[in-house]
């Protein structure tokens, strides 16, 4: 078990492109650190670079006070789960857990003695004796993870473990994974695109971007205070809304009416004189159905009428979507984020939609001109050029 | 199609027709072998019966008698066989490592090399006996096991370069990574992960090599001069009749069909694995 820290780690390929650009990142020791982002941002790459698959090509990993990058991975006892188990298909579940415990010539009750107890703890001991071939896909990642666990290695290095299962298979074994690694107490550097995996899972959540780390914190960090565009877009789900506006002195015209800022958003803004341009970020809960809100928190926030073009009612609460008009919000960060969801392939959900979610008691329905509450309170504010938020000086 | 319509029956024929025309040579020659010598060439054209009408197998005692040295046949055998094991084997080594770092690593030159296993495996065998002739004899090769386990191996390592690649690149890179991360050096994430699962790859080009080096002939007629290497194919055609101007074809016949047989054999009991061999980099699954 031992920390983990890249220093300025630059992963370049022969033609140029940087996978990842100069990341640091400290992995405290037993900590459970996820590194998230879209496709294609180098969170896997920075993965294979801790596992030794990669080649660095500047900077320095460094595991347990050790500076690892001239070693193979077979020197580094670290243990990987990949996104497709890579179990051997030629061995049985048991000579699959055993395959490491006998490269590394330990002796043959101890292995045994292991591949037991692993098996107990993923509940495979009946699947020991069959072939892979023969497993469903939950079992051969259990079986993948077993793998890891019976080395006890520094590290356990998770590629996107869970994206090969069905959708409620995997928030089964999203429990699973917690629970294993938990026991364990290894430190974990986990990679998932999926930010609900993300934000359930880890002690602390890495938001990366074209190989450059946006943000790194808490969970909860990251949903109240996203430093940039990309991270606020891109953790939660519904997505935060955006929306263009004008600050000038103590309000901010957007399309939803003059908003007066409160004292607290004021400050952290910094007021400006003169109009200035930004991005306005709503999270979907800082709505409520006008009706529903007290008269103290009326105060708080400011209420406006909506055409409502659809609601999805969930059981616990309930979605909202209407259209606002805008001339549109033009930013790289938000394109980035509308690619990686695939929302700009589909028509409706493009520019001016809001979501917004609302108590399930609500009784407000499709076509009807609702009226909202805005909490002011929530409000974030970016800079379009940058996406940087205004409020983290 | 069912049975006993007039389609099924209709193919059935057409199918016996071609089966009986593929395989009569086969079976002509091991009826010949089974004839007694004398009367093999008896009768008229037709009238050669193809069922011989006194089974004997004086053909086949004949090749056998005399030991290893005085037989005609038994020493080209041996030949045969360890020629033929010792260049699978060979090439089969050979060809892994070869295939292995082709289908893994990009290097400066890779195009090459395969144009050039290309270009080996089509280039006319003929017109390399010459020089070789001479040059064997030059280095002392001439009627010797390597005098012909080496040309074997260049014309049979293309194929099985070939063979393998494709096996090895069905096999998901992973498992190799995988192996690594598990504590395996390169070497031994290759023996023990993927020369297993390539097993089948290796089989069938274990099996074409050695047909190829069992049945070749060129090769073992001109760089061969005594039993010390020759191998069977060149062997039958120095076999001695009864007399200086009879053919000694039931020996010959009785020789083709113990070289032929075992073949046969070997290939419908493996024909599955060679089938699959050969076409599994063709569809993916």
């Amino acid at each position: 078990m031992a920390e983990i820290v890249m220093d300025e780690v630059t992963k370049r390929f022969a033609d140029g492109t940087e996978a990842v650009k100069q990341m640091s990142l400290d992995v405290g020791d037993g900590e459970f650190i996820i590194l998230v982002g879209p496709s294609g941002c180098g969170k896997s790459t920075a993965l294979r670079m801790i596992a030794g698959l990669e080649d660095i090509t500047d900077g320095q990993v460094r595991i347990g006070e050790e500076v690892v990058n001239e070693k193979a991975p077979k020197d580094r006892d670290i243990a990987m789960v990949f996104q497709n188990y890579a179990l051997y298909p030629h061995l049985t579940v048991r000579e699959n857990m055993a395959f490491p415990l006998r490269l590394a010539k330990v002796p043959k009750e101890e292995i045994d003695r292991k591949v037991e107890e692993a098996a107990q703890t993923l509940d495979l001991a009946q699947h020991l004796d069959r072939r892979p071939a023969n497993l469903s896909g939950g079992q051969r990642q259990r079986v993948a993870m077993g793998r890891a666990i019976v080395r006890d290695p520094k590290a356990f290095l998770m590629d996107e473990p869970l994206s090969n299962l069905d959708a409620k298979l995997r928030v089964q074994m999203r429990t699973e994974v917690s629970r294993i690694v938990a026991r364990e107490g290894t430190t974990t550097v986990y990679v998932t695109h999926d930010q609900t995996e993300a934000m359930t899972l880890g002690d602390r959540v890495a938001v990366m971007r074209s190989g450059v780390l946006q943000q790194v914190g808490a969970p909860g960090e990251l949903y109240a205070s996203p430093v940039n565009l990309f991270v606020a877009g891109f953790i939660g789900s519904p997505a935060m809304n955006f929306m263009p506006g004008e600050l000038s002195g103590d309000t901010v015209k957007t399309p939803l009416g003059d908003l007066r800022l409160p004292d607290q958003v004021r400050g952290a803004v910094g007021g400006v004189d003169g109009g200035r341009h930004v991005i306005v970020g709503i999270r979907p809960e800082s709505f409520e159905d006008a009706s529903m809100v007290g008269g103290d928190a009326r105060d708080r926030g400011m209420t406006f009428g909506a055409k409502i073009d659809l609601v999805e009612q969930l059981g616990a609460e309930q979605y909202a979507y209407f259209q606002v008009e805008h001339e549109g919000v033009q930013s790289d960060e938000l394109r980035e984020l509308a690619e990686d969801a695939g929302s700009d392939e589909v028509p409706s959900s493009g520019e001016g939609q809001i979501v917004a979610r609302l108590e399930s008691a609500s009784r407000i329905s499709r076509g009807a001109d609702a009226e909202l509450w805005l909490d002011l309170a929530k409000l974030h504010f970016f800079d379009p050029s940058g996406g940087r938020n205004l409020a983290a000086q | 199609m069912e049975r006993g319509t007039r389609e099924y029956a209709l193919w059935s024929i057409g199918i016996l027709l071609i089966l009986t025309f593929s395989i009569f040579p086969v079976l002509w020659i091991v009826s010949v072998s089974l004839k007694d010598p004398a009367t093999i060439t008896e009768g008229t054209n037709f009238g050669n019966t193809f069922i011989p009408q006194d089974i004997t197998f004086d053909n086949y005692d004949a090749l056998f008698t005399g030991g290893v040295s005085e037989s005609p046949f038994l020493k080209p055998l041996i030949n045969s066989i360890l020629i033929g094991l010792i260049s699978t084997v060979i090439a089969i080594v050979l060809a892994a490592f070869a295939a292995y770092a082709i289908a893994r690593l990009d290097f400066p030159g890779k195009t090459l090399i395969l144009a050039g296993a290309l270009a080996l495996a089509i280039f006319p065998a003929i017109s390399t006996v010459g020089p070789l002739f001479d040059m064997w004899r030059a280095l002392g090769l001439y009627d010797t096991y390597p005098g012909l386990i080496i040309p074997y191996l260049a014309f049979a390592l293309p194929l099985a370069i070939y063979v393998l690649v494709a096996f090895f690149r069905e096999i998901p890179w992973d498992l190799e990574q995988a192996a690594q991360v598990d504590g395996a050096t390169p070497f031994q994430a290759f023996r023990k992960v993927i020369v297993p699962l390539a097993a089948p790859g290796v089989f069938t080009a274990a099996i074409l090599v050695f047909i190829f080096a069992w049945n070749e002939f060129l090769f073992a007629i001109s760089l061969t001069s005594s039993d010390a290497s020759r191998t069977v194919p060149a062997a039958l055609a120095f076999f001695t009749g009864e007399s200086q101007f009879t053919e000694p074809t039931g020996n010959i016949a009785a020789a083709g069909v113990i070289v032929t047989v075992p073949i046969i054999i070997f290939v419908l009991i493996f024909q599955r694995r060679i089938v699959a061999g050969l076409t599994s980099g063709a569809v993916k699954g």
